[in-house]
């Protein structure tokens, strides 16, 4: 990696946690560098909750190292508390106490004195619109301004790098867009930020994304390369006969994948193989009426599912290998 | 670290303290506990129904019944005639108790014989059945102690006017005299009792409800990213409970003497530092079954489990020196009967710790023992 190590905020080195049988998070390499928006994307129980757990320091890595703003995870854990915001699924928000209390009580915890603490805590009510619910107690917020609440409560102690574990799991779509502006507005200030999603439009926000799945980090790149380094591999046929064209194309060398999609049938292949004209051409061949071949603009879940087919064909792959190695 | 335990302790406060219902919840049990066992739960009989069977009709065994009247345990509610009629008395729960006069008592009393008198006593409440039973004899020794005495003074005067002098009769007196409970109300003995099982409610119950709800929210791994220990978060989430415990023990206390004119005779500071060791032992179980319980629920459940044996072998109702001895080396392991021994002791008694030191340096190892183990076991769950 071309940045230099002080650039590096956060760094994992083959770091494996177990729990009992399960391996919850594989051999796991993270770099991020400072000021970036580091998505960890993945369906559920691929690991993303252990990874944060682990970088934050709640749970001990069986294997590996992590490193948080220089200091060592295990080693040096009051360090990197004092660095460290961290958003917990269910958010920290005592339902029973006010808003205040709540932003107070965090505060208190982490020995802001309370001159200081007075001022950051309107800064952030401020900034999360929250100010004129100060008295209200957290129960009578809606999820979104919950979300907004826990976000100021681990604000608070002004961290430099912040941890969020799905902050935006079941909050409506306007409160999302909400959220979002505000780590945006964090970054703005040089926050670095790290957060877990698993849906794919939010992975969107990220300058750099990280697949997981089944406690592995299958890829790290921002959306633009992941969808650049896809769209040779993948493109979109039309044609009023489409159960026959999918027939054909699944006989034709170098095809992966036929999916059908809306009117159109969904084509992934090598592309050392074969390309969308020579597909083209084989259809036609075929007798295949008004076919239209056009590229495909692969969304995130294209090719996150294509990245999931890929690693478990080498999964399966590398399992024959060895048989035939014995 | 005190600041930080401080917070923790504030904010608990907070959160008990602000529902109206939470504080209900704190400070009304224990006074409705405290009537309970001071009106209503009384093991004393009084004024016991019973039914008195003539069939003498003499003078004699009008007496008697005049005695049986004349006392403040019992009195007369029916006079059946025939046999079966008292037994559909008894059967139907309307007295406690049939006295039977055979007929010819007056006669074989008059005679110096032995006189007959039965007594059918509903035994299904054995305890109720065996002070009545204790109250009959009495009342019927001192009858027959009466008659005995009459007739020794009439031969003794005809003796003296036989011999032209006077003879002087020996008397012997009894006078039974009872420390400490001179009454012999059982109120005296139940209600410093009740505060024993209110300070192990709210501490123990308290205690670990309101640790496991904080697991269960989800608010304790955010608590565990901040600076705040381990230790620290214990400390915060117990002392509070703590302090509304203790405040229960002023405010039962004072009812206790105000309203129900229990006696306490010993020192207010010795009640107060058995309860302080008393509820390390009690937070110390509450921390202990917070690691063991998921939900607010289970431990809820958990701490009824741990108490209600606890609290039974305690000696609070049932005095241990009655069970079993292979339970009464049991009870020994058991805080609640220490702090049931002090609570007693200060109130009824007026021991100070030359005499209950044992006791209390049985709680202290107990709290010790169970506060260091809960503390070692919620340190490695959090891994």
């Amino acid at each position: 990696m071309a940045a230099s190590s002080s650039d590096i905020v956060v760094r994992a080195r083959g770091v494996t946690r177990r729990f009992g049988e399960i391996v919850a998070v594989e051999g796991l390499d993270l770099d991020v560098r400072r000021g970036e928006v580091f998505g960890l994307v993945g369906p559920d129980g691929a690991g993303k909750t252990t990874t944060l757990r682990m970088l934050c320091g709640l749970l001990e890595p069986d294997e590996g190292e992590i490193e948080v703003a220089g200091c060592d995870v295990r080693r040096q854990r009051e360090r990197v508390r004092e660095d460290l915001g961290y958003m917990a699924q269910r958010g920290g928000i005592y339902d029973d106490l006010t808003v205040e209390e709540n932003v107070r009580f965090y505060a208190d915890l982490y020995g802001i004195p309370a001159r200081a603490r007075e001022e950051r805590m309107s800064d952030l009510l401020r900034l999360t619109r929250l100010e004129p619910f100060r008295r209200r107690r957290a129960h009578q917020l809606s999820g979104g301004m919950r979300q907004k609440l826990a976000l100021v409560c681990a604000l608070v102690h002004r961290p430099q790098i912040l941890l969020l574990d799905e902050p935006t799991t079941g909050i409506d779509p306007i409160s999302r867009q909400d959220f979002w502006a505000l780590v945006a507005e964090l970054r703005k200030g040089g926050m670095t930020i790290i957060f877990a999603t698993a849906y794919l439009d939010e992975a969107e926000r990220a300058t750099r994304l990280g697949l997981m799945y089944r406690g592995r980090l299958l890829r790290c790149a921002s959306a633009d390369v992941l969808r650049r380094g896809f769209s040779g591999q993948g493109c979109e046929v039309l044609t009023p006969e489409r159960a026959r064209a999918r027939g054909v194309l699944r006989q034709t060398a170098g095809v992966v994948e036929v999916e059908p999609f809306g009117a159109a049938l969904r084509v992934f292949f090598d592309p050392a193989l074969t390309s969308p004209e020579v597909l083209r051409r084989a259809l036609e061949a075929e007798g295949i009426p008004e076919v239209t071949v056009r590229p495909l603009a692969p969304s995130l879940e294209d090719v996150f599912i294509a990245l999931i087919r890929q690693h478990e064909r080498a999964d399966r792959g590398k399992g024959g290998g060895d048989r035939v190695g014995h | 670290m005190w600041e930080r335990i401080r917070e923790m302790m504030r904010k608990e406060l907070r959160q008990a303290l602000r529902e109206p219902r939470m504080r209900v919840l704190l400070f009304l049990p224990p006074l409705v506990q405290l009537t309970l066992f001071g009106y209503a739960v009384n093991l004393d009989v009084e004024r016991a129904p019973i039914a008195w069977m003539d069939g003498d009709g003499t003078p004699a065994s009008r007496a008697l019944r005049a005695a049986f009247e004349g006392s403040p345990h019992f009195r007369v509610v029916a006079t059946p005639m025939r046999e079966d009629e008292g037994r559909e008395l008894l059967d139907r729960g309307r007295i406690l108790m049939l006295v039977r006069v055979l007929p010819g008592f007056a006669e074989r009393v008059q005679r110096g014989e032995m006189a007959a008198v039965q007594i059918l006593i509903e035994g299904t409440n054995s305890n109720t059945a065996s002070i009545l039973m204790a109250y009959a004899t009495r009342i019927l020794r001192r009858y027959a102690d009466e008659v005995m005495a009459e007739r020794e003074r009439r031969t003794l005067r005809a003796l003296a006017i036989a011999r032209e002098a006077p003879i002087t009769v020996p008397e012997l007196q009894v006078q039974t005299r009872v420390w400490f409970n001179p009454d012999l109300r059982s109120r005296n003995y139940f209600v410093p009792g009740v505060l024993v099982n209110i300070i192990a409610i709210v501490t123990l119950i308290l205690t670990a409800m309101a640790i496991v709800r904080e697991r269960e929210l989800g608010t304790m791994e955010q608590l565990l990213v901040t600076p705040l220990r381990p230790v620290e978060f214990i400390l915060g989430k117990t002392v509070p409970f703590a302090l509304i415990g203790l405040v229960d023990v002023v405010l039962v206390t004072s009812a206790a003497l105000l309203i129900f004119r229990v006696p306490f005779r010993g020192s207010a500071l010795v009640l107060l530092l058995g309860a302080v060791l008393f509820v390390l032992t009690t937070l110390g179980m509450g921390v202990f079954l917070s690691t063991i319980s998921r939900t607010q629920q289970q431990a809820m459940l958990a701490s009824f489990f741990f108490f209600m044996p606890a609290f039974t072998l305690s000696g609070f109702a049932f005095p241990i020196r009655n069970m079993p001895v292979p339970v009464q080396y049991l009870t020994r392991a058991n805080p609640v009967r220490y702090f049931l021994e002090i609570v007693r002791g200060v109130f009824l008694k007026g021991t100070g710790i030359e005499v209950l030191w044992p006791q209390m340096v049985a709680l202290l190892i107990f709290g010790v023992a169970i506060f260091g183990l809960s503390v070692w076991r919620f340190r490695r769950r959090l891994e």
